[in-house]
């Protein structure tokens, strides 16, 4: 039973092709790794997915719903999470503030009993805090709780994105480089948490990444992608061997090293 | 958990409305001290206070729209001027001249007041979801003038340019707040009414944005693409903070002509939004007891330039001379938005926080 399928998209800018043919599944707490190098498409791929994108052709399954044209924030709602490559927090607020915004959708009140505080809003602002309380304790958040996201160290702020996005209790999580511009220490933390949502939560994860050691050791299967096409998907191993991958990466001339 | 004092043991206490032993110290200091005030100083000094109360709920308006939610807005004197006339109308008795229904009840006529404006506020709200930034600011300020010239040529319901009409008349409960009896005089039933009324929309606004939307206004403000991939919709959180925002203004705009009791469509010009723009960004985008202090401010800091002129003698008191007061003040509002942005971008807000901290930890500087 696939969690999400992808049948056929295609997203064009005008005459630049971005992302042509891309199918893919993925299954009940399955790890699929998107790779490829730089302008292949796979931040596309998120954007479609997230509905901040509107590809021509293709349709995308999840959650019994076609999610071709929905608003972003519709989608949020179905349990669709993601991070960003490039952090995407709200500076100015606080860290437990970011991982309340990510329970926005289970926060069941409206503006007027915001405005007074008291019984439901009240009761539901408790019940999420201690919810976001549960995320901070599995994401080792507790010492930065009241800090501006802002001033945090980068490795943190990404923890922090991670964070937002378990808030909502996804049902799929998008992670979009999560590794990127990491030291090792921070690069092992991460892949900890990552492996830990797995293990814990059983969260189904679709992640891009270009550490390669990383998502051989993580990825449960890997789809390879070159200009904006998949070219390969299959387990880690299978990926490593294949002469068009080997190609895409390190170009012709090295084939027959690597063979 | 005495001695402690920020030990929480429960959320409820963590997230409590004053959450602190200072913040629980400070307001009621203030309280206390704002309800003395009428009993130590004149007349016309508890009127301008009054004046930068129903300011400050006006000002909190606009800060929830463009401090929190982000949404640039120049049109704020539009929206007061919806709610000045919706109170002067809805309370003012027919003269034949303007046109009035003689509710002279204080609760209803504000909350028409601010009720008209909001549902102006939703009307106008499709726009900054389509633009933003300078382009929404046009937009609003497009307001402005449609209102002014709107407002100048009705005259049944204004009075007409020069000539006006009587404000709201405030009764609460059979008692007109704006005459003298035999317990107060009507600067300090007004001045405590307005208080009281300050108090209210304060908590009010505090709550609201400090809940589940509060913190979706600031992600629409901070991130608008990442706000909508966490689930929050963008078009129905800005219509709210417009909607928010007019009612605010509406309830700020009918109170505000109340204390001198006259007004006319001159008043709601560029420079009262000028002015609202001021007091947010004096005292600090993104706070409530920021924008409450900036009215305050500005509403006292022609007190204080009609002193110049006896200081400086170059500055003329009244319209006649080279250099007026009134010039120097619309310098003055210019100059001081520049001066805060550059120097202390968080407003009187930010000072108080420099001072406060300073003070936690004194005298230890770390």
């Amino acid at each position: 039973m696939s969690v999400l399928q992808v049948t056929d998209v295609r997203l064009a800018f005008d005459g630049v092709i971005a992302v042509d043919g891309v199918s893919f599944e993925v299954g009940e707490g399955e790890l699929f790794a998107i790779i490829g190098p730089n302008g292949a498409g796979k931040t596309s791929i998120f954007n479609v997915l997230s509905g901040v994108y509107r590809p021509q052709q293709g349709t995308v399954r999840f959650a019994g719903q076609d999610l071709i044209g929905m608003r972003p924030h519709r989608i949020a709602a179905l349990g669709m999470a993601r991070t960003f490559q490039n952090i995407e927090l709200f500076s100015h607020l606080t860290v437990v503030d970011n991982l309340m915004l990510g329970r926005h959708n289970h926060m069941n009140y409206g503006a007027l009993s915001a405005f007074f505080w008291l019984g439901k809003a009240r009761n539901e602002e408790l019940k999420n805090r201690s919810a976001v309380e549960d995320v901070i304790d599995f994401l080792e958040l507790e010492q930065w709780r009241r800090f501006p996201v802002g001033l945090l160290p980068y490795g943190v702020q990404k923890r922090v994105e991670l964070g937002r996005a378990l808030a909502m209790e996804p049902r799929l999580l998008l992670l979009d480089e999560p590794v990127a511009g990491m030291n090792v220490e921070e690069t092992e933390d991460m892949a900890r948490f990552v492996l830990d949502v797995r293990e814990e939560l059983n969260i189904p994860m679709i992640m891009v990444e270009h550490d390669m050691g990383l998502v051989m050791d993580l990825a449960d299967r890997v789809m390879v992608m070159d200009f904006g096409r998949p070219i390969r998907t299959g387990t880690p191993a299978e990926v490593q061997e294949d002469p068009d991958v080997i190609r895409a990466y390190l170009g012709e001339q090295h084939r027959s090293v690597a063979s | 958990m005495k001695g402690r004092p920020e030990l929480y043991t429960s959320y409820a206490q963590d997230m409590a409305f004053l959450n602190t032993r200072p913040k629980r110290a400070w307001s009621l200091g203030l309280v206390v001290l704002a309800l003395l005030v009428p009993f130590l100083i004149t007349d016309d000094l508890l009127q301008l206070l009054a004046t930068g109360f129903v300011a400050a709920i006006g000002a909190i308006g606009l800060n929830i729209v463009t401090g929190y939610a982000g949404q640039v807005s120049l049109g704020h004197a539009f929206f007061l001027a919806i709610g000045a006339y919706t109170g002067a109308a809805l309370s003012g008795s027919e003269t034949g001249r303007v046109i009035g229904f003689g509710i002279t009840s204080l609760p209803i006529w504000l909350l028409a007041s601010g009720l008209v404006a909001a549902f102006f506020g939703v009307l106008v709200a499709p726009v900054a979801v389509r633009l933003r930034g300078l382009y929404l600011a046009i937009v609003t300020l497009g307001l402005v003038f449609l209102g002014e010239h709107v407002f100048r040529e009705w005259t049944s319901l204004t009075g007409g340019p020069g000539v006006g009409r009587p404000a709201a008349i405030p009764e609460l409960f059979g008692v007109r707040l704006d005459r003298d009896n035999a317990v107060f005089t009507a600067a300090q039933q007004l001045y405590l009414v307005m208080f009281v009324l300050l108090v209210i929309f304060g908590v009010l606004a505090r709550n609201l944005v400090r809940s589940r939307v509060g913190r979706a206004f600031a992600a629409v403000r901070d991130r608008d693409l990442a706000a909508s991939v966490i689930g929050v919709d963008l078009t129905k959180y800005k219509v709210l903070a417009f909607a928010v925002s007019s009612f605010y203004a509406g309830v700020a705009g009918a109170l505000l002509f109340v204390i001198n009791g006259f007004f006319d469509p001159g008043s709601f010009s560029l420079l009262l939004s000028v002015q609202y723009i001021a007091m947010v960004l004096i005292g600090g985008a993104g706070t409530i007891s920021g924008a409450i202090m900036g009215a305050l401010f500005i509403t006292l800091l022609p007190r204080i330039t009609r002193e110049l002129p006896a200081v400086l003698p170059f500055i003329s008191g009244d319209a006649t001379g080279a250099v007026t007061v009134f010039q120097v003040e619309a310098v003055l509002y210019g100059v001081l938005i520049i001066v805060f942005l550059i120097v202390e971008p968080r407003g009187l807000f930010g000072i108080w926080v420099r001072v406060r901290n300073y003070w936690r930890t004194w005298p230890f500087s770390y």
